[in-house]
């Protein structure tokens, strides 16, 4: 067979042959399966089917993210059902209340690594791509299928490329890339494909930023995505392994990086596009689609009553160092409330080693448990109707924060931060600029 | 097999968020109770009106964002047979097999029908009748027409290890076999 795409090769490793091809429909073993506060209802039917024990208990990976702490009784008691099914199966890789939201842990945790494959019942599991796994969102039944048989079909996509070159200019993050792309090629611009970066550019991005690069490509519709790991991929990762391992982080580093895979130079590609980082700007996604998507300076102005950072999409480290940049010495706007949701306690904790959640505090910010909090409108800071929200996650769909009613604009944390300061949306350029940045 | 029904018809990137509101993901369990909150923040007349056997059709990308299958569950719960789109979210296509939904792709259909007509989807030769005319659609591939053939997936899972089949109250999805 010709040259491979990323998908091809992740895919034939995971279905143990040595090719496949575009198009076909195969069997695959994923190496992680993923589920979150949704897995009570998934073990419920596990037991109904008369189903008694999960196939490979260590391939599972589950975490309570979605609704914490619980906000009712009915929340809680299927937190309880959780824990007792992670008891009953002997489940190793639980991550209780607290400690994160979902792709975030399972990164941090370096559970994941490249040339994996993980299958979660969540639509953002595309997240894992930032390392150059692959990750593709299922539906529960598949998950419970997954448990019981330990296999899954799934169609090999076509593949796009998108080539980055240059360097992210001042003010301007990953976040407005994506909205850039969303922009210029829809919401369903990548469905059912696998989205594979390439160029130079991604050298010149941080890990986290890569995170929010796949972790987003969820909104483009796609399958999967992918960022080929270089060194700082390996590096980030090797240590965190070795925790877990007890391995020298040296030998963990190689074993990672031999693991890897890439496409080939001439893969085929349905269709390549380029972006010149050099030449974004910031972006935002007005209400109620993520491709609803205007350059910043066209909505500035526009008055919001809450701002939110946080999400699997935006709430790590350099998310909240960036509000604490714009924000430091400074309170917010009298109209408007701000909360801060760090995406794991990893992140909250050295976001207060670092003193940003002191700066934020002061600014007049509130701070909350790290998981998913008002994303997608469970508790924690659900906007009232007829309320403007602008927030650093990943979706604007009408009711998506709980009420149709609310306006959702979505943006870098940078321009969270500054619109929170301001009380209107605003270019943060023009605050980092002021604070000396 | 033949399925007619009558027509609901929306838009492009209908998400599953106004399908099923992600609030009550963790709350609402009970199909019939989903069935009731289907489409609310997009047209709440469907929940009130909603007829067994009814057919939605819509514009690109249905069913994006979440992976909550309770999107396809109120659906079917709530008796709708067929969505013909011109694409679906790839999630969503794949829990609405795995749940005996038949998600049909055909731009052509989807131009041509008009909201609130009765349609007639025959399976055998993949042609949806509507009073436009008659529209060709690609056959489903063998591994999801089992699937499908089999009622959903996890009526299929139960078959290939051997288990019997519960009640059909657990599958607000079981009833595709006719
Ligand atoms: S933060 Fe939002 S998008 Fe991410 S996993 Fe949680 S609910 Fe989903």
């Amino acid at each position: 067979m010709g040259p491979q795409t990323f998908a091809q090769k992740a895919i034939a490793r995971a279905a143990g042959r040595s090719e496949v091809a575009v198009g076909e429909i195969v069997d695959v073993r994923p190496d992680w399966i993923l589920s979150h506060d949704n897995t009570a209802a998934i073990a419920q039917m596990f037991h109904r089917l008369g189903l008694r024990r999960v196939k490979d208990p260590d391939r599972l990976a589950i975490t309570l993210d979605h609704a914490v702490p619980p906000p009712t009784p009915r929340h809680a008691q299927n937190h309880a059902e959780i824990r007792r099914f992670v008891a009953e199966q002997g489940i190793r890789n639980f991550f209780e209340a607290g400690r994160g939201i979902c792709h975030q842990v399972l990164s941090e945790e370096a559970l994941v690594l490249p040339g994996q494959m993980i299958l979660g019942a969540d639509s953002h599991t595309t997240h894992f791509g930032w390392m150059g796994a692959f990750g593709a969102g299922v539906g529960r039944s598949e998950v419970l299928a997954l448990w019981a048989t330990g296999e899954i079909w799934l169609r090999v996509p076509e593949s796009l490329r998108i080539r980055l070159e240059g360097r992210l200019p001042f003010g301007v993050t990953a976040k407005d890339l994506c909205l850039r792309i969303f922009r210029d090629l829809g919401a369903d611009g990548g469905l059912y494909r696998s989205v594979e970066f390439a160029g130079d550019g991604i050298r010149t991005l941080s890990i986290e930023s890569r995170m929010v690069i796949a972790n987003f490509m969820a909104e483009f519709g796609v399958k999967n995505a992918y960022l080929p790991p270089d060194d700082a991929v390996f590096e980030w990762l090797a240590p965190r392994r070795a925790r877990r391992t007890g391995e020298p982080v040296e030998a963990v580093r190689e074993r990672i990086a031999a693991n890897a895979l890439y496409p080939d130079p001439d893969a085929p590609c349905e269709a390549e596009y380029r972006y010149q980082l050099d030449e974004l700007e910031p972006m935002v996604a007005c209400p109620h689609s993520v491709d609803h998507v205007k350059p910043l300076r066209e909505v500035a102005g526009i008055r919001v009553d809450l701002a939110f950072i946080g999400t699997c999409t935006n709430g790590r480290l350099e998310d909240i160092a960036v509000a604490a940049q714009i924000l430091r010495g400074r309170r917010i706007a009298s109209n408007v409330r701000l909360l801060v949701i760090p995406a794991s306690s990893e992140v909250l904790q050295e976001a207060l080693r670092r003193g940003y959640l002191e700066i934020l505090l002061q600014a007049g910010a509130m701070i909350e448990v790290p998981g998913c909090g008002p994303c997608m409108g469970n508790h924690m800071g659900i906007p009232a109707p007829g309320e403007v929200v602008i927030s650093s996650g990943s979706r604007n769909f009408r009711g998506r924060m709980g009420t149709p009613d609310a306006e959702i604009y979505l943006a870098s944390p940078a321009v969270v931060a500054a619109s929170a300061l301001r009380g209107r949306i605003t270019d943060p350029r023009e605050v980092l600029l002021e604070c000396g940045a | 097999m033949r399925l007619r029904g009558r027509v609901w018809k929306y838009g492009d990137h209908i998400n599953t968020d106004v399908i099923f509101p992600g609030k009550y993901t963790y709350t609402i369990t009970d199909p019939a109770e989903m069935a009731r909150h289907a489409l609310e923040d997009l047209d709440p007349a469907f929940a009130r009106e909603v007829r067994p056997g009814d057919i939605i059709v819509a514009g690109r990308n249905w069913g994006c964002g979440s992976s909550r299958e309770q999107a396809v569950i109120a659906l079917k719960a709530a008796g709708v047979r067929a969505i013909i789109a011109r694409s679906f979210a790839r999630i969503y296509f794949r829990n609405a097999i795995n749940n005996g939904l038949l998600p049909i792709v055909c731009p052509e259909a989807v131009d041509a029908i008009e909201p609130g007509e009765e349609i007639e989807i025959d399976l055998e030769t993949c042609t949806i009748h509507c009073r436009a005319g008659a529209f060709p659609f690609p056959p489903l591939s063998p591994t999801v027409r089992s699937i499908l053939e089999a009622g959903g997936l996890l009526p299929m899972l139960c078959r290939r290890l051997g288990l019997p089949i519960p009640p059909e109250a657990f599958f607000p999805t079981g009833e595709a076999k006719d």
